[in-house]
């Protein structure tokens, strides 16, 4: 088939399409896997859920996971492009966490303070990451590490020391977007899925998107090309800081208080929600809906264990890290990547 | 005649930074230490100093393992999680005697570094990536043999703990035994030579006929087994096992010692030397800034421009 010789033959092209380099027919069938393997496994959970727990398809179930999952996915969303770049943003769950209490504090005076307050510092953030990453050449995964130490130190000193808790008003419109709901669902959820269009759209329709896929794929290559690296990377780093301080603000509104000791671990369920998704951790591959579906998979499996109740909850991170350990080598072998070894 | 004196003056320059670069780490322990003697009152005690290296043990020997990690250009986000999963089983194993205890605590430090180092080797994840998946699986295992926290009443656990030799704790003893075995294995042994090697170049080394796999498999073992032991230590010394706070953050800690003791995070050099002073600047750092009455929060703030400024530093060597 010449097609797919020629598919073959531009890596690059391919890479743009959404398929991962290289496309015999294995390859086009691990390809599937990779996009709709999360999918069908959600689906597979869902059915096994529903016909286990006879409270697991019920509405009020449903819309909580929703709920809780909204604040989650929007953290994930900025991080599928960071990973898409092929780097990782290890500050989110910190960024979260001050997000909430920044827009807490902020919430007195008036929606627009308590929204924009957390966004710029968080975007400032995020910037200060991309400029380390981009400009210094410094790795990803130390510089937000570092980002990590040092935002959860702001917020603890912005909290004396983690004991002091910021109140939002509950008549305030502010308290609506976490607390309202439209047509039976949740402001959050509503939110949420405006954004990951906007997002899907943003990776796949745009200028911008497709350097955010070159920068992962080949990184000089992408410089070849003319495609501005450092300013997609700046970019993407700022956005991850962005979807995390808007997601802790959210969160605040819900919660209707910033609450510090939030959002520790919450950059390891971001990983694996976009990991889980489809996306590949070396960059270059992955998509906007995997990062949803990968979402909906761990909250289904962390009800799951949840209603089975007599189990522990701590069950949950083992079968967390179990199901991304698995995740990952599946990709690893489905993919065919290039092995290092 | 200026042209002359103009190269030598940058000669000289280039060569102080390099010095500055390489032994920085000493220098900020020596003006930490000088600062403090000179003006934080009661820090002059042998009380004191015993207290700051048996606070500084266990991050010390989780750091060594980590600097191997780092030397092989991978990381080990698990440490933390080891440590929990090793207080677990210890009080789990108690029972059967404190030698017992300590040697599942061990193998629980093996099994997880096994993991660790096939997911790295055989399957070709990324370091990150595979012991970000044991982080969270290792501290959920501990949580489920140990729901919350216990304490420890055992004669020999409590001798480890706060038992020394001529004035120096015995777990300043283990942790300085441990950084000079660790240190002779990468200078001298054909572990670390390989070790070396494949943090240079892994293709390089795979060339070489190095046995590739089972030196990485062997580093995240060595890595599991020294977070386990700082585990075992930790609860000896808190008298109580809390696998639910125990270790956490641990990883960033052990990265920072070894980042700003001058390992390079691309791999294929390690500096034990300067992951003991690393170690001994982030306690010596948080002293300073805690009895001067900073909050403790802005510790974490200093650590991270430490990090940072230690990672941009050794850039510019890169680069040179």
């Amino acid at each position: 088939m010449p097609a797919e010789s020629t598919a073959a033959a531009r890596p690059s092209a391919a890479v743009t399409d959404g398929e991962p380099p290289g496309a015999g027919r294995q390859e086009r069938l691990s390809a599937l896997a990779q996009q709709h393997g999360a999918l069908v496994t959600l689906v597979i959970a869902m059915v096994a859920a529903s016909l286990s727990f006879d409270t697991f398809l019920t509405g009020d179930n449903l819309e909580n996971m929703a709920l809780s999952s909204a604040f989650l996915a929007v953290v994930a969303l900025g991080m599928t492009f960071v990973i898409v770049t092929g780097g990782i943003d290890l500050s989110v769950g910190s960024l979260f966490a001050l997000g909430g209490v920044l827009a807490a504090w902020g919430s007195q005076y008036g929606t627009a303070v308590a929204l924009l307050l957390p966004l710029v510092v968080c975007g400032l953030v995020g910037l200060v990451n991309g400029l380390l990453i981009a400009r210094s050449g410094l790795a990803p995964f130390i510089v937000t590490l570092a980002a990590m130490l040092g935002a959860r130190g702001v917020l603890l000193t912005l909290t004396d020391e983690g004991s002091r808790t910021y109140l939002v008003d509950k008549g305030s419109f502010f308290a609506k977007l976490g607390q309202g709901s439209l047509f039976d669902i949740g402001v959050p959820v509503w939110i949420t899925l405006a954004l990951f269009v906007l997002g899907a759209v943003v990776l796949r329709r745009t200028r911008f998107g497709q350097y955010v896929y070159a920068v992962g794929g080949n990184e000089d290559a992408a410089a070849l090309m003319g495609a501005p690296v450092a300013r997609t990377k700046i970019a993407v780093y700022t956005l991850s800081g962005l979807c995390a301080g808007l997601a802790g603000a959210l969160n605040a509104a819900w919660l209707l208080s910033g609450v510090t000791i939030l959002g520790s671990g919450m950059e390891l369920e971001a990983i694996s929600a976009v990991v889980i998704g489809g996306s590949l951790l070396t960059g270059g591959f992955g998509f906007i809906s995997g990062t949803l579906v990968g979402v909906a998979l761990l909250k289904v499996i962390q009800n799951v264990i949840n209603q089975i109740g007599s189990l522990d909850s701590a069950y949950q991170q083992v079968v967390s890290g179990a199901f991304l350990a698995a995740v990952v080598v599946a990709q690893t072998w489905l993919g065919r990547r290039q092995r290092v070894l | 005649m200026t042209e002359l004196s103009l190269a030598r003056g940058t000669v000289d320059r280039d060569r102080v930074l390099r010095l500055l670069q390489g032994y920085g780490v000493y220098a900020g322990v020596v003006v930490l230490l000088l600062f403090n003697l000179a003006f934080t009152p009661h820090f002059a005690s042998a009380e004191n100093f015993r207290t700051q290296a048996v606070q500084v043990a266990p991050v010390l020997i989780v750091a060594l393992g980590m600097a191997l990690a780092i030397g092989t250009e991978g990381v080990d986000l698990s440490v933390g999680s080891v440590m929990a999963l090793s207080t677990s089983l210890l009080s789990l194993y108690l029972g059967y005697g404190p030698w017992i205890a300590v040697l599942s605590a061990v193998v629980g430090g093996i099994v997880v570094g096994l993991a660790n180092g096939a997911l790295i080797a055989f399957v070709g994840v990324q370091p990150i990536v595979a012991t970000l998946a044991l982080m969270v699986a290792a501290r959920g295992l501990a949580l489920v043999l140990l729901p919350q926290l216990k304490d420890v009443h055992d004669p020999g656990m409590a001798a480890l703990g706060s038992g020394a030799v001529l004035g120096i704790p015995y777990l300043v003893l283990i942790a300085v035994a441990l950084a000079l075995l660790v240190a002779f294995a990468v200078r001298r042994s054909t572990f670390g030579r390989q070790l070396l090697a494949i943090g240079d170049s892994r293709p390089a080394a795979r060339l070489a006929g190095l046995p590739v796999r089972r030196v990485l498999i062997l580093v995240y073992v060595c890595s599991g087994v020294l977070a386990a032991i700082a585990g075992v230590l930790a609860t000896a010394r808190l008298t109580a096992s809390d696998p639910t706070s125990l270790g956490t953050l641990m990883e960033l800690s052990a990265i920072t010692a070894v980042v700003v003791g001058g390992t390079p995070l691309s791999g294929g050099r390690v500096r034990i030397g300067g992951t003991v002073a690393g170690a001994v600047l982030i306690q010596l750092l948080t002293t300073t800034l805690i009895k001067h009455d900073l909050p403790p929060s802005w510790t974490q703030i200093a650590q991270a421009v430490v990090i940072v400024g230690a990672v941009y530093a050794a850039r510019e060597r890169g680069k040179r």
